[in-house]
């Protein structure tokens, strides 16, 4: 409750709000850049690692691809070359050749096919019936008529199946023809559909055109590209001058990334492009980006609790070092002010005190003179008398005013000595004892046996006892009541309470009471130096003197005296 | 007894103005003076004073200093100090300096009246002490 309300001071506010800021800024800044640096630094070489991979990967694979196709364009050349036209184009020699390629390749080698410079087939080995097929309007054979090798774009051709066909023309002995063979779309496409990388990575091959070459797992079948997207792209831009692969980041419609790796091959009429979506080919590092992302939420969020609790602490002790510190200056000045009334008063009582006493020995000389006889005979010599001693007695009364104050000034007086509290206090009731009967008021005590005996001067704690005990009588003078005096031991205290059941102090006195010169009594009858003097002397002691009052009820006036600290010791 | 010859050292004319009224009155025969130096020089003319009524505080020399000095010049003239305020130091500081008691000021007249018979009377009878002794030694000497 306490804290709260000391936050809830504006100027602890704004403190406080200041060293969270400073502490978090603090601490954030070098987090913040520290992190943001180390994770630029990792992302940019990461993906330059991944980038090469994939190029590396789409390079190992055109070569492989173009070796492939090479490799199957040299067998049909060698076929071409050894065998000549007139044993190829015997059927069953062919029949034979295909017999022997597959037994070394595998089913890669479709059929053969010998075809002459007109398109027309001349012998044919494979499983299709394709004797005497012509293929004059066929565009692979029109394009294999004008080039020694070729390869051709994969088609549905005449037997509805994807394929291509690889061709030799053969020009010699002035008779042109072609060896072609049919390589199984299948074995091709698995060369391609082996490239995969992660879960979104895959492998297509495009012709000139944009046809697909391949089936690409997510497209089950030969399809032309979409326009305008990125294969377009690559194929209207023809790899440039040195750059064989080419890599690019293209968003797509539901801005998924995508990474796109392109690598031209069978010179430059196909295009290997593989693609991945951007997350998965950095999963890793987007794995780093999360596992980074919490711990920069959650270390931030421990600094911001620690530098709230750490700044509520800061604050607070801050504050209650404001609040002593208050409390010190109220009490510095409290003295301070005690003190220089002090002297101002004993310099006043110095000056007051010879002429006053001047004041009462004329008085006192009138009073001799009275006695003379010429005057004896006065019908108001009783009033001289009387207006004579009225001098004398309120001089007298200056002069108690002015040993009040006098000793109110006093710096130091009365020796320490060993003091039983309970006695001193016996005596001071004792003492009371007849003013309190014409007061009607009962003096009750409470002492606790065995306290341990004090080092005060007994002249000084008579004057606050008897004070506060004449107060007491005073307030409860005209109805009567109880005076209580308790003693105790508190700590390394010894406390006295003196209660009275009188008229209370009202609230707006109570912290006046201990002023100099503050009284509530009818003039002339209180000083208002009393509770003052008290106060300085225990003060002095090094003890403390509290009031607590209920107008109507009473007051209790607690004194805390402070016990010798060899006493406690001895005692302990 | 002999009326008490009395010497009044006050810095205040108008007290000892009074004072001297009221002491005369009771049948003293009082001097005065207005500081210490005057009281020495007094006493030094009237070397029969019985009884110092001296104020603790005055200008110049103070009532302290002038007392130590009487004593040492005037043994057995008493001296009676009045204070402002009885403080236990200066009063112990008095005694211990020979002065015969202190009184607050304003003083009541009684109180002082009897102080300064009592005062006088000691100093009498130190006298008289004094010259018995002085008569016996003459005696011895003269061998009677």
């Amino acid at each position: 409750m306490i804290k709260t309300r000391r936050l809830a001071n504006p100027y602890y506010r704004v403190l406080m709000r200041n060293i969270v800021i400073i502490i978090i800024s603090v601490s954030f800044i070098p987090l913040i850049l520290v992190s943001s640096t180390i994770y630029y630094q990792f992302r940019t070489s990461y993906r330059e690692k991944v980038y090469a991979h994939l190029r590396d990967l789409v390079q190992y694979h055109t070569y492989n691809i173009d070796s492939f196709l090479g490799e199957k364009l040299g067998d049909i050349r060698f076929l071409a070359d050894s065998f000549g036209y007139d044993r190829l184009s015997n059927e069953s020699f062919l029949q034979g050749k295909l017999a022997a390629l597959q037994k070394d390749y595998g089913p890669v080698f479709v059929d053969l096919g010998v075809v002459n410079a007109d398109g027309e087939q001349i012998a044919y080995a494979g499983p299709f019936k394709l004797d005497k097929a012509h293929y004059s309007d066929a565009e692979w054979f029109q394009q294999a008529m004008q080039r020694q090798y070729f390869i051709s774009d994969v088609f549905l051709g005449l037997r509805g199946l994807p394929h291509f066909i690889v061709a030799v023309k053969t020009n010699r002995d002035g008779h042109t023809w072609i060896l072609r063979s049919t390589i199984d779309f299948v074995a091709f496409n698995t060369l391609v559909e082996s490239i995969r990388l992660g879960e979104t990575g895959f492998a297509i091959i495009l012709n000139k055109e944009g046809k697909l070459q391949t089936t690409p797992i997510s497209k089950p079948s030969l399809d032309t590209i979409p326009a305008k997207s990125i294969y377009t792209e690559f194929l209207e831009n023809p790899a440039r001058s040195g750059d064989k692969i080419r890599i690019a980041v293209k968003s797509d419609s539901s801005d998924d990334k995508t990474i796109f790796v392109a690598s031209f091959l069978k010179n430059g009429d196909w295009l290997l492009v593989y693609q991945q979506h951007f997350a998965d080919a950095f999963a890793d590092l987007n794995k780093t980006f999360t596992i980074t992302t919490i711990m920069m939420l959650l270390g931030p969020l421990c600094i911001i609790i620690m530098a709230i609790t750490l700044s509520k602490i800061i604050v607070n002790r801050i504050a209650q070092i404001d609040e002593e510190k208050q409390l010190m200056n109220a009490k510095v000045v409290e003295t301070g002010k005690l003190a220089t009334v002090g002297e101002l008063a004993a310099g006043v009582a110095h000056e007051i005190n010879n002429p006053v006493a001047i004041m009462v020995e004329e008085a006192g000389w009138m009073g001799d003179l009275l006695e003379e006889e010429e005057i004896q005979n006065s019908k108001n010599l009783a009033e001289f008398r009387r207006a004579i001693g009225q001098i004398q007695d309120q001089g007298r009364r200056c002069k108690e005013i002015t040993q009040k104050l006098l000793s109110f000034a006093r710096k130091t007086d009365g020796k320490v000595q060993d003091i039983e509290i309970n006695e001193v206090l016996e005596e001071l009731v004792a003492l009371s004892a007849q003013r309190a009967k014409y007061a009607l008021v009962k003096i009750q005590t409470h002492f606790q046996q065995n306290l341990p005996q004090l080092k005060l001067s007994l002249s000084e704690l008579q004057q606050v006892f008897l004070n506060l005990i004449n107060n007491a009588l005073d307030a409860m003078e005209t109805r009567g009541g109880s005076l209580t005096i308790e003693s105790r031991l508190e700590k390394d205290l010894i406390v006295v309470e003196v209660t009275d059941t009188g008229m209370g102090i009202p609230e707006a006195n109570l912290n006046r009471i201990f002023d100099p010169f503050f009284t509530t009594k009818p003039v002339g009858k209180g000083t208002g130096l009393g509770l003052s003097i008290c106060y300085g002397i225990i003060d002095k002691m090094g003890g403390k003197i509290e009031v607590r009052s209920r107008a109507g009820q009473g007051t209790i006036f607690t004194v805390h005296l402070p016990v010798p600290v060899e006493e406690t010791g001895a005692s302990a | 007894m002999t009326t008490p010859f009395v010497m009044l050292v006050d810095d205040e004319a108008p007290f000892l103005e009074t004072m001297t009224k009221r002491l005369e009155k009771r049948k003293l025969n009082v001097k005065t003076a207005l500081n210490g130096q005057s009281a020495l020089e007094a006493l030094e003319k009237n070397p029969s004073i019985d009884v110092i009524i001296l104020d603790v505080k005055m200008p110049g020399m103070d009532g302290i200093e002038t007392l130590r000095k009487i004593k040492a010049g005037y043994p057995l003239a008493e001296v009676i100090m009045l204070t402002a305020h009885a403080t236990v130091e200066s009063a112990i500081e008095g005694m211990k300096l020979g002065a015969f008691d202190y009184l607050m000021k304003p003083c009541d007249m009684d109180q002082l009246m009897s102080k300064v018979q009592d005062a006088t009377r000691k100093k009498r009878d130190h006298e008289e002490k004094i010259r018995v002794a002085k008569v016996k030694e003459a005696l011895t000497k003269y061998g009677m």
